[in-house]
């Protein structure tokens, strides 16, 4: 046998934290490589939420229209990462030879996931404050200085339960391939409408609200509306309290519904054989 | 039938005769025993009626701990399919299989903490990484330090020679480069057993020596560790192997060493000819392998000429194959005899060489 010392090799929380890291080094990295994506993921959605608050002037809807808009085109961008760089994210990295890679490593897939949803939280919440800065100046939004506190849980929450949502996207991909891919166009415009990017939820009425707040940003953009702005509470869906507790069940149950889905479905994947074909 | 393999597994039984709890011997870092995987097609053709592709059939293998095992095979004998069985990436429809010691099936978790892999034409990474990043990335997934992992990235791009591309962006890599840092990513975490699937697929020669240089020399300064290679390449599979499978069809025809392997035919005259053009294709009865004598014939139609390998049971066939040829209008160019190749051995078995793709084929079996 060789003299030659083995390296030493982390298990347990810290393998999942090195992981976790690791997996989103590239997108954290990415923000600063690649400058043309700051034009495609800031200026782009700024150019949609411009059209509405154009839309809502024309029409002299009330003010608090303006910065709900604003808020709603920021929050876009976490919606688009989760969809196409969350959720599809596997989809990708199975043609490159990525998961396979994943899977054959040591480092637990919810790690490699969570690592994902770190580095596009870190990725998308520079493009989504560069959203919410220039329309803010832009259009003289003015926010009421609440409970920051409360704000900032409800944003947590929120991108929790949403992350989490997209692991739980991101799992299928580990058992399925096309299908997949055509389930994230399918949510893509649908969730526009549903979820009150740009108007309040409540607009919708009572059950396709309640339907649409399946979507964790649906609830977690009516709470922070009713926060920030002082005509919110009367344009609110539920009350902050109410969407603030089911946010914070929606996390947990995606989460762990993306845990128990990476499991199962990684079973379905070898057993299928789907883990290691390249073809779409 | 597996002749080669039962002489193999006696010889080495009489060297070892540990055995672990499941049976398996823990001399051994690779073991399959019957090992079976079935695809089964779908999409709306095969809806009421699902074909199945048998990619292996009954494998029963032994790998020792420190040798450079082989699986030689065209494309589509099954050689990936068992990889990534034994990678964890496939689960095998029957049978048992053991890397290190452990159930492919059960303790997956396990494996992956004590293997590698590397595979032809990979373009794993991230384009917008630097070659060190990607490395780095890469370690960490199998748990080791900051420290560690930069010293050990450091020390192999230096082994490959890449140390002056470390802060390349791999998008920015050639094949053969890229093929480099895949091999360094595949031994960072100090794996015991590393599986190298085509690993030399499209590399240009100079790099295909590089890339088997490397692998001998791992294993020189690592004699307790283990490679499984697949390969169509025979010469590769001759200059790198210990022991090597000749595998097709999911079946594994033949296992022992290239030396072994090729002393089978040593009875046999080989021959190349070159000969005029051989005209249009005769009756079955008219054809080369209607000479009594003749074992094999591989023929090349190459530019107004055609290349003629032969394997004749004995050496005083050659007058009656040439005044064969006479009879169908052609003239001898070239003769050589020549030692046998792996290739000659895999023709010998199956019929047909090693750059027949039967990948696409549907089982008999089970239509």
């Amino acid at each position: 046998m060789s003299e030659i010392r083995e390296v030493e090799k982390a298990r347990g929380f810290s393998l999942f934290w090195r992981t976790m890291w690791a997996r989103a080094y590239p997108r954290i990295i990415g923000t600063t490589r690649e400058k043309s994506w700051a034009f495609f993921d800031t200026i782009l959605p700024l150019m949609s939420t411009v059209s509405y608050v154009f839309v809502y002037r024309a029409i002299n809807a009330p003010e608090e229209y303006i910065g709900f808009v604003v808020v709603g085109g920021a929050m876009t961008a976490f919606w688009l990462n989760v969809l196409w760089s969350m959720a599809s994210q596997l989809y990708w990295d199975k043609d490159m030879g990525n998961l396979e890679l994943y899977v054959l490593s040591p480092g637990p897939m919810m790690a490699i996931l969570l690592g994902m949803a770190v580095g596009g939280l870190v990725m998308t919440g520079t493009r989504a404050a560069a959203i919410l800065i220039v329309c803010s100046l832009l259009f003289r939004v003015t926010y009421q200085t609440g409970s920051l506190l409360l704000l900032l849980a409800i944003f947590t929450l929120t991108m929790a339960a949403l992350y989490g949502m997209g692991m739980m996207f991101a799992s299928v991909f580990l058992a399925s391939g096309r299908e997949a891919w055509h389930l994230s166009n399918l949510l893509q415009e649908p969730i526009y409408l549903v979820s009150g990017f740009y108007f309040p939820v409540r607009a919708l009425g009572f059950w396709v609200a309640t339907f649409a707040s399946v979507i964790p940003l649906t609830l977690g953009l009516d709470a922070m509306r009713q926060l920030l702005f002082a005509g919110g509470p009367s344009l609110g869906f539920l009350s902050v309290r109410t969407e603030t507790g089911i946010l914070a069940v929606s996390a947990v149950i995606f989460i762990a519904a993306a845990h128990v889905m990476l499991r199962k479905l990684e079973e379905k994947g070898r057993r299928d054989g789907r883990l290691i074909e390249r073809r779409r | 039938m597996q002749p080669e393999l039962l002489t193999g597994r006696k010889a080495y039984d009489e060297t070892v005769s540990t055995t672990g709890g499941d049976g398996m011997n823990e001399t051994l870092a690779i073991e399959t025993r019957d090992v079976s995987r079935i695809y089964r097609l779908r999409g709306p053709r095969h809806k009421d009626d699902p074909k199945e592709i048998v990619a292996l059939k009954d494998v029963s293998l032994e790998v020792r701990r420190g040798e450079l095992f082989g699986l030689l095979g065209p494309n589509g004998a099954g050689k990936t399919t068992l990889i990534k069985i034994l990678a964890t990436l496939l689960l095998p429809t029957s049978g048992e299989a053991f890397v290190d010691g452990l159930n492919v099936v059960t303790e997956m978790q396990e494996i992956r903490r004590r293997i590698g892999m590397v595979s032809g034409g990979e373009t794993s990474g991230y384009g917008l990484l630097t070659v060190e990043e990607n490395l780095w990335m890469f370690a960490r997934f199998y748990g080791l330090d900051n420290r560690t992992a930069r010293e050990r990235i450091n020390m192999m791009l230096e082994v490959v020679g890449l140390t002056d591309r470390k802060r390349t962006k791999i998008s920015d890599l050639s094949t053969g480069l890229r093929q480099k840092m895949n091999f360094v990513r595949g031994f960072v975490s100090d794996p015991h057993i590393v599986f190298l699937d085509e690993p030399t697929l499209g590399l240009d020669v100079t790099a295909a020596r590089e890339v088997r240089s490397f692998v001998r020399q791992w294993l020189q300064d690592h004699p307790d560790r283990t490679i499984l290679l697949t390969t169509h390449y025979m010469a590769e599979a001759d200059e790198l192997c210990d022991r090597l499978a000749i595998i097709d069809r999911g079946h594994v025809l033949a296992c022992d060493t290239p030396t072994n392997l090729k002393r089978r035919l040593q009875r046999e005259a080989i021959f190349r000819l070159r000969v005029g053009p051989l005209g249009p294709k005769p009756r079955r009865d008219e054809m080369i392998e209607s000479v009594p004598g003749v074992r094999q014939v591989q023929v090349a139609e190459k530019n107004g000429h055609t290349d003629l390998s032969l394997i004749l049971e004995r050496e005083d066939v050659l007058p009656e194959v040439l005044a064969h040829l006479t009879r169908r209008g052609s003239n001898l160019i070239s003769l050589e005899k020549r030692e046998p190749t792996l290739e000659d051995v895999f023709i010998d078995m199956v019929g047909r060489g090693l750059d027949v793709d039967t990948s696409h084929r549907v089982d008999q079996d089970h239509e």
